[in-house]
């Protein structure tokens, strides 16, 4: 048995050579979405000022009924479903997004997007092949966790786009992100091919693991729609209040999605993962409770998930405790993501504790 | 009460989402209690208000995540003493405010406790009123339709050839088709669906009482021992066979449950080259348990704990226990067995003592006590290359160095006394012929012999191991899984799940066609209510057919909405407003 697990090396090297070439792939999806960004038109600039200074409301926006059945004459004028954004919401349309409408632009996106697809796929064979040289799951140390994590945020972005949401704003943060995880990860936290020692040796490793990489890398999504949703807030209340808001400003952040958009995106992805969080917790908990004896031992490790964890429930109750929704709540999960955060590599690394098997 | 109290407040914020949970509305009678004129009932009233408000709940939990970090980064005493006894020796200035402000003990300070016994008292005094609330909408009816159908998130509007009779009986049957709760109200159809929202959160909520019960349970009525044994030997589950116990103070000791184990073989397997070489790769603890019938063969590995009854039996660590003979002058034994040795370093470079108490007579015929320091290594790097420590973890060059002392032993001292560490001070090392203290390598099979017929110590060839194991009793763990579980199914529901209302109003025009309004109401503002709205829509005009004129949906709500705000219930969505209103919903709703 011990013979079957050990580690290929050729394949080692494969994995290598995967990861470091989708680094090169990224940075190449990296230059396209500035390219993006710097040739994308700011003619479209003013929607959102529009929108905002003469304080109507008429941006009631009308959705189409689907009509299914339109064979009868008498269905021809179709019922229109009113929306309306609840009392007090700006209701401001989103950015045109990097490209800005122009057809350059949204070119260079395409190329960003499809480098970025191109890149994943190589990242998670590098993933992969990593799993088949050591024979188990990919998550023993930090370097392992490291490509995994990122590799898992680009599947998730890539997946919302799939699912046709628009999210390609979150192309270039993202990509700049997982070029800066993937550096750390080959320098600093690069640790070679092997075995598991014993106390991780276990199939909760695969439950308890691939969660809590998943949670974060989505919690990550979440945070970044999060950060921009404060800006892009105070870019409309400046506008709302007649301030001029900088050039940049005007250029970058008039692109995004309204702040409404990009905060009811944070919000359900975060929401969304949080249950998976909770019970990413939860299978910890059992799997200490076989390793260790207790199911629950105030650790380092299980400290700061409980810390993350009751940071999101925060953010959960103050977006539906009156003054405190809006910026506070997303103050209110930036710190929780912080928290995560530091459970990654905080704990890992500084503070001493059952769960240092960092690698490092 | 809360029949009539729901609906009253349900007309109150009809056009609001807030009519959609349970959520306490903030600080309503603040004022009213605020006055100079509070009593201590009155203070009370006001206190357990506060306590019960989303807001101190949010502070709460702030407080909790916040308290719970010095924790992580001071040594805590119920994890590891020894760290905590090496911070307070390295920090000597720090210590007393530490140990003052409880920081070796957070999780079972007062401080600590105090935070979140409040939120729990904040949570039940939040949920009882919640769960009556609900019980209340659960009895009730999905409240009436508002005046005004096309102030609400979601409104569609045509004007049809049916009857209005006919369009809301039309209306309702697909409503009930659709599993929404629905009635008729006055010339309007109410229908209300996704209950299992607010069920969900309350689960939820009671869930987590349910796991601090559980762990608070399991705290209380715990107990936890330590077991070291070698190859070969057993222990039985009663309190004097442990090394080490710790028990909740609720644990009575006859609690434990009756059974026996013995450690048949312990196989431990080592990474043999690369960068990891010599990390562990495979514990395993062969044992054979029996609880009063018949034995019973198992493997204990680290993750896999035996479990027999209530107990779980853990592997903790292991080590070598090398086993000894000692002789007398005359070359009777007087101790013969395996010796644990305590590793101290990952390659399980070991030390320890080896102490012959009794049976022992010098050459005189005279009564001592004979103790050894034991130096053991599973791997030698070999005669003259500078180093006693081990190379490796497994036994591929055991070598072991020992010194010998006579005397007396001071085990009857009455002081507790630890069996890996020799007392010297009444004990006199063995010196060999030149005078030099007596100190020699052993591999296995060579003796050591004492100076002066003293005797002699032979390092038999079996090298045995050893394991220790935790044995633990831990009450509540079902429980705190059940609530976990709950927890979970609980909290998926309350997010994923929405809660809203549709009213669907048919009313002969003034020109005596039928107008049909529909319009949807949800918790929070989602992109699936009028996508539902729209479908129900589509799914009502099979019956209710639009004529070919139908208005615009409705043109008139436009400069409406550029009424002040204030106008506007609006609970839902306060807007961000740079003054700080305490009490944006503060309508009158009672
Ligand atoms: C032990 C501490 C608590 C935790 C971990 C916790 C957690 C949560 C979570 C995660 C949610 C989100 C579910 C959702 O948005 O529907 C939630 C909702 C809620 N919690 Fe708590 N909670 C706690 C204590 C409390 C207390 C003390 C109160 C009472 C003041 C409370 C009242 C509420 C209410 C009313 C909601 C529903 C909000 C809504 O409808 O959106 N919670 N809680």
């Amino acid at each position: 048995m011990i013979l079957a697990a050990t580690t290929d090396e050729s394949l080692a090297r494969m994995s290598d050579l995967l990861v470091y070439s989708s680094m090169a792939v990224y940075t190449l999806a990296f230059f396209a979405h500035i390219a993006e960004w710097v040739l994308g038109s700011r003619s479209k600039v003013g929607r959102t000022a529009a929108a905002l200074t003469p304080r109507t409301a008429a941006a009631t926006a009308a959705v189409t009924v689907r009509v299914e059945q339109a064979g009868s004459t008498a269905v021809l004028d179709k019922p229109k479903v009113v929306t309306r954004a609840a009392a007090g919401t700006r209701d401001v349309p989103d950015g045109p997004g990097a490209a800005g409408g122009t057809v350059k632009g949204d070119l260079y996106g395409r190329i960003a997007v499809s480098l970025t697809v191109l890149a994943f796929l190589v990242e998670a064979s590098g993933v992969v092949t990593r799993a088949l040289s050591v024979q188990r799951a990919p998550w023993g140390n930090m370097y392992e966790f490291s490509t995994t994590f990122s590799t898992v945020a680009v599947g998730a972005y890539l997946g919302f786009l799939l699912a046709k949401k628009n999210v390609r704003w979150i192309g270039l943060p993202l990509v700049t992100t997982v070029l800066l995880d993937l550096g750390l990860a080959t320098t600093w936290l690069k640790t070679p091919s092997d075995q598991l020692v014993p106390a991780l040796d276990s199939y909760w490793l695969w439950i308890h693991v691939s969660t809590a990489i998943f949670c974060g890398a989505v919690f990550y999504l979440g945070a970044v729609a999060t950060l921009l949703y404060l800006f892009r807030d105070s870019y409309e209340n400046k506008l709302a209040t007649g301030g001029n808001p900088g050039a940049f400003a005007r250029s970058v952040l008039e692109r995004l999605p309204a702040a409404a958009s990009l905060d009811k995106f944070s919000y359900r992805v975060n929401a969304a993962v949080f249950p998976l969080w909770t019970f990413t917790i939860i299978a910890g908990a059992i799997w200490a409770g076989d390793a260790w004896g207790r199911y629950w031992g105030w650790d380092a490790k299980e400290v700061w998930s409980f810390i993350t964890w009751v940071g999101y429930a925060a953010y959960l109750h103050a977006r539906a405790t009156a003054g405190w929704k809006g910026r506070k709540a997303a103050y209110i999960a930036l710190i929780a993501f912080g928290c995560f955060l530091f459970n990654y590599y905080g704990v890992n690394i500084f503070v001493s504790s059952k769960h240092s098997y960092s690698g490092v | 009460m809360s029949k009539t109290d729901t609906t009253e407040s349900a007309a109150a914020d009809e056009a609001s989402g807030a009519a959609l949970s349970t959520a306490p509305r903030e600080d309503r009678e603040d004022t009213a209690t605020g006055g100079p004129v509070l009593g201590v009932v009155g203070w009370i009233r006001w206190f357990w208000r506060q306590l019960t408000s989303m807001r101190v709940a949010l502070i709460l939990l702030f407080l909790l995540s916040l308290g719970a970090v010095p924790g992580s980064l001071v040594p805590q005493t119920s994890a590891d003493e020894m760290k905590v006894q090496a911070f307070k020796d390295a920090h000597p200035a720090l210590t007393p405010l530490y140990e003052k402000l409880q920081f070796f003990d957070v999780y079972s300070s007062v401080w600590f406790s105090a935070i979140y016994i409040l939120l729990f008292v904040s949570l039940i005094g939040c949920i009882v009123p919640r769960s009556r609330q609900f019980v209340g909408q659960l009895r009730g009816r999905p409240p009436g339709a508002p005046r005004r159908l096309d102030r609400l998130p979601a409104y569609t509007t045509w004007r049809t050839a049916a009857g209005p009779e006919e369009a809301r009986e039309a209306a309702l049957a697909l409503l009930k088709k659709r599993r929404f709760r629905a009635h008729r109200a006055g010339d309007a159809v109410a229908a209300e669906k996704g209950y299992l929202r607010e069920a969900g959160n309350l689960a939820f909520h009671v869930a987590l009482i349910v796991m601090l019960v559980a762990f608070a349970w399991g705290q209380l009525f715990k107990s936890e021992g330590g077991k070291l044994i070698v190859e070969g030997d057993g222990f039985s589950n009663t309190l004097t066979q442990y090394d080490d116990f710790k028990s909740g103070s609720q644990f009575g000791t006859d609690e434990l449950e009756p059974f026996s184990f013995k450690l048949d073989s312990f196989t431990g397997t080592y990474e043999k080259g690369g960068p990891q070489r010599g990390t562990p790769r495979t514990f395993e603890a062969a044992v054979t348990y029996s609880r009063g019938g018949a034995d019973r063969k198992a493997v204990i590995r680290v993750n896999e704990p035996l479990k027999v009854g209530d107990s779980k039996v853990y592997l903790i660590a292991h080590g070598y226990a090398p086993v000894v003979t000692v002789k007398d002058g005359r070359g009777r034994t007087v101790f013969h067995g395996a010796v644990p040795l305590l590793p101290i370093d990952n390659n399980i470079t070991s030390t320890g003592a080896i102490k012959v108490m009794d049976g022992y007579r010098d050459k005189n015929g005279k009564k001592e006590q004979l103790g050894f320091q034991a130096f053991f290594v599973p791997t030698f790097a070999g005669a003259g290359q500078g180093t006693m420590f081990s190379q490796f973890p497994a036994l591929d060059f055991p070598v072991m160095a020992l010194t010998g002392f006579h005397g007396d032993l001071r085990v009857n001292s009455g002081l507790p006394q630890n069996v890996y560490q020799l007392d010297k001070s009444k004990m006199t090392q063995f010196k060999d012929a030149s005078g030099n203290k007596l100190a020699q390598r052993l591999l296995p099979g060579e003796t050591m012999t004492l100076p002066g017929g003293a005797g002699s110590i032979t390092f038999e060839k079996d090298v045995k191991e050893w394991a220790s194991f935790q044995v633990s009793q831990q009450p509540g763990n079902g429980l705190a899984l059940a609530g976990a579980i709950a927890a979970i199914a609980g909290l998926t529901g309350s997010l994923f799940i929405q809660r809203r209302r549709i009213w669907v109003r048919a009313v002969r025009g003034e020109d005596g066609v039928t107008v049909v309004e529909m319009a949807g109401l949800g918790r929070s503002e989602s992109a699936k209510l009028p996508e539902e709205l729209a479908d129900l829509a589509v799914a009502l005009t099979a019956q209710a057919p639009p004529t070919a004129e139908t208005p615009r949906a409705d043109p008139e709500a436009v400069p409406e909405t550029a009424v002040p705000e204030t106008a506007v219930p609006d609970t839902t969505e306060p807007a961000d407003a740079p003054a700080e209103d305490p009490a944006p919903s503060g309508e009158a709703d009672k």
